[in-house]
């Protein structure tokens, strides 16, 4: 099992032409997943890899058929509107690799996704990938660096930076543990799923037994994650890696994502990591420390 | 990305939102001749964009031109957080008989919009939030639904505002959430906004943010504004080295070899991505290191991007050595990022073997690029030696040296 | 003159044919290959570093007679 993605999962790639879509087509088509078709308006009836290309998301819906998911890679002035098509074409799971979107137009996309049941990964994110299942999106890059660094197991990984998802599952990998489902959730201040959004489901997948977490300064994420655990006393132990750590004395600095700044104490990496133990969430200083701490946190619930 | 007051009043001022007659100034004499235009007691406000002016004594008072052009001479050398006044604001200074807050900001949390309202304004509003929380309301709204002054009147009303000051509140803070979402800012601020003794409101102090995402947007009002390209307005103004870190990387569109911030320390980073900077910067520091900068490489920058990256932070007094290294890359390649930095030290007239301390990026195309590194007998290493390692080799050969 | 990694090298006889060389100037991503003006084939030097070893134009051409040359391995 996984969540949010299975191997059969079958998606589209809005923007399926661009230079980053082409290749993270070919990239996810490599790792076994099942695209059925792509929409570049004005470029219907080409193909990219064998995947056929239609002018807008309804005609793969009339031709082909009703995708579950859709990986976003259109330049920022477009991502509002296609993240809106495919959401009135019934798509439920939306992954959005488009960068430098302004948060109002997130937060229009996330308010109807809400309307309409479905889910929004990213924006800026590399998007899901269930280990030798299928992955949707970036994740991971080529499919042969994909398999060296992700393999199946029992941990799931959340991270605000694309890179470091593959930095953690690689670490993990080589340290015999294998991973469950690992999302890249983007790194705005606004992304459509947060961490404690996605615990109900990890919680309700018996193949994962812990979470692993990269987190940074910025934001009230961690905070709400901390409360989600508390409050549903999750069964799922947590080990968190905290990096950002000097900008805690630069307030009003951006670094990294654009979710990324110190303004008030709550956006501090000290506060964060308090309430994140306060919550029993282990706190990592260093990557190679998270397989040790998730181990001994796994063998203390008798796992 | 911040404005100053003038130019968020600039904007108010757009949108018909009440405000006293008010000039900025830039010396001694155009102080002087505003207050007298003004006429009556006036206010001399530095202009920066970082908060604490009052209490940094940049905020003062005046009656006569004479005293305006006084105060002029007195507030504009005052330094606020290290930040000097980009110039003056002269305002007619009202009589007030009580202060009211408003702002609209991001929930991240609720993914929406949330204004909150306060008549306990003029004071810290997280203390009215703590001891008097039934004085300050909090109101979300949608980014999509018709945006109708009923939300304004419901906040306004919550605090138990009513009868004329409900009414007259109303269109000022209905008028504040819809700059917010018309000019996709983060903050929207009036604090305060006060009531003059013959009932009407005015906005005495503003503060906005726009997204930084959308200043091509909105490039038409910030001309008019006129806040330049150039300007980051992050907490501190950028320095010539992190400008010409900007340019460098706007020469090609292929990927990001920048965000470079200036540091003080003598071991130059060239580091990625997002989240593999702030690991990397963080273990440098931990083993003891001095970065002398902070960059982002990331999406897989040209080869002659990372060459000038290279050239740029060797370029920079006091800089020894560069340590170059990133989490595990998936679209970035190993190999352009060894031949960039490769090359950016030969092209700076340096031994790369001896100049870069450490490579370690391992991922997409890391045996071709490992060859490239071995070739000009740089020290490298894969995956199985970790982030915080590389920097503490890193560290260790600096201080060798 | 070489890259400082990459050296492209063309067949005298491709760099003659224009079809083939507008081929090549069309499949290479980083412009390595142009044209001048009578359509003969020409090698942009100060790009050849950012080859990125697609093999495009090595199949756009007759076996052996376009040669990208990573000088890194000699
Ligand atoms: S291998 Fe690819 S990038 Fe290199 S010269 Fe040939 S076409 Fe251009």
């Amino acid at each position: 099992m996984s969540i949010l993605i299975r191997k059969d999962t079958p998606f589209i790639v809005q923007g399926i032409t661009g230079r980053e879509a082409v290749n993270l087509t070919r990239e996810n088509l490599d790792y076994g997943a099942k695209i059925i078709g792509g929409v570049t308006p004005g470029r219907a009836g080409r193909d990219i890899y064998g995947v056929p290309v239609f002018d807008c998301v309804r005609d793969v819906v009339e031709k082909v058929g009703q995708p579950e998911g859709s990986v976003i890679s259109v330049p920022p002035k477009f991502t509002v509107d296609a993240m809106i098509e495919a959401l009135e074409n019934d798509i439920k799971l939306i992954v959005v690799v488009t960068e430098n979107i302004p948060r109002g137009e997130v937060a229009q996309a996330v308010e109807l996704a809400n309307l309409r049941g479905a889910r929004i990964i990213g924006p800026n994110c590399l998007g899901i990938i269930s280990p030798d299942e299928a992955k949707m999106g970036g994740v991971g890059g080529p499919a042969a660096n994909t398999r060296q660094a992700y393999t199946k197991g029992p941990i799931g990984i959340m991270s605000r930076s694309g890179g470091m998802t593959t930095e953690i599952a690689s670490t993990l990998t080589a340290a015999g543990m294998g991973q469950s489902t690992c999302v890249s959730i983007g790194g705005d201040a606004i992304v459509g799923t947060s961490y404690a959004e996605l615990m109900p489901l990890f919680e309700a997948d018996p193949e994962t037994k812990a979470i692993a977490i990269y987190s940074e300064p910025g934001g009230r994420m961690e905070a709400e994650l901390a409360e989600w655990v508390k409050e549903h006393n999750s069964r799922l132990p947590i080990v968190a890696f905290m990096a950002g750590r000097f900008m805690d004395e630069m307030k009003g600095m951006r670094f990294g994502h654009a979710g990324t700044i110190v303004e008030g104490k709550e956006d501090t990496t000290a506060e964060k990591i308090d309430r994140m133990e306060a919550a029993g969430i282990s706190v990592a200083e260093r990557i190679e420390e998270i397989p040790a701490l998730l181990k001994k946190r796994l063998e203390e619930k008798g796992n | 990305m911040r404005f100053y007051e003038y130019e968020s009043k600039a904007l108010f001022a757009k949108h018909s939102l009440p405000m006293g007659e008010r000039a900025v100034v830039k010396t001694k004499e155009e102080a002087r001749a505003a207050a007298e235009k003004i006429g009556g007691p006036v206010v001399v406000k530095s202009q920066v964009l970082s908060g604490g002016r009052m209490k940094a004594g940049a905020v003062q008072f005046a009656d006569t031109p004479d005293e305006a052009a006084e105060k002029f001479e007195h507030v504009l050398p005052i330094v606020v957080n290290g930040e000097k006044a980009r110039s003056i604001l002269i305002e007619s200074k009202s009589k007030l008989v009580q202060e009211y807050f408003v702002s609209v900001t991001w929930d991240g949390r609720r993914k929406l919009p949330v204004l909150l309202f306060s008549d306990m304004g003029g004071i810290d509003i997280e203390e009215v939030a703590e001891s008097h929380p039934e004085h300050l309301s909090r109101t979300h709204f949608s980014t999509f639904l018709p945006l109708t002054p009923r939300l304004a009147k419901e906040a306004v009303g919550k605090t138990g505002v009513t009868g004329n000051d409900l009414n007259r509140l109303t269109p000022i803070v209905f008028e504040l959430a819809k700059l917010f979402l018309e000019y996709d800012l983060t903050l929207a601020e009036i604090n305060p906004i006060g009531k003059l003794e013959n009932g009407r409101f005015i906005v005495l102090d503003g503060h906005v943010d726009m997204e930084a995402e959308a200043r091509g947007k909105h490039a038409g009002l910030l001309k008019e504004l006129g806040i330049g390209d150039d300007e980051t307005r992050q907490a501190r103004p950028p320095t010539p080295f992190e400008l010409e870190g900007a340019r460098l990387n706007a020469v090609d569109h292929r990927g990001v070899a920048g965000n470079v911030v200036e540091f003080d320390g003598d071991l130059g980073l060239i580091i990625g991505a997002g989240g593999g900077s702030l690991t990397l910067f963080d273990a440098v520091r931990n083993h003891g290191g001095k970065p002398a900068n902070y960059c982002e490489i990331g999406g897989n920058p040209s080869v002659g991007k990372v060459c000038n990256l290279t050239k740029l932070i060797l370029s920079k007094p006091g800089v020894q050595k560069i340590a170059v290294m990133m989490n595990v890359v998936s679209n970035t390649r190993v190999d352009m990022v060894a031949r960039g930095v490769i090359k950016g030290c030969i092209e700076a007239g340096k031994d790369p073997g001896e100049v870069i301390t450490i490579f370690r990026i391992p991922g997409s195309w890391e045996e071709e690029g490992f060859k490239i590194l071995a070739k000009h007998g740089v020290e490298f290493c894969d995956r199985s030696v970790s982030m915080y390692e590389a920097a503490g080799r890193a560290v260790a050969k600096l201080k060798a040296s | 003159m070489a890259g400082m990694f990459i050296d492209v090298q063309v067949d005298d006889a491709v760099a003659q044919d224009r079809d083939l060389s507008k081929k090549l100037v069309d499949v290479c991503a980083v412009d390595i290959f142009a044209q001048s003006e009578d359509g003969a084939l020409q090698i942009v030097d100060k790009n050849l570093d950012e080859c990125v070893l697609c093999d495009l134009c090595i199949q756009a051409a007759p076996d052996g007679k376009v040669r990208v040359i990573k000088l890194y391995e000699s």
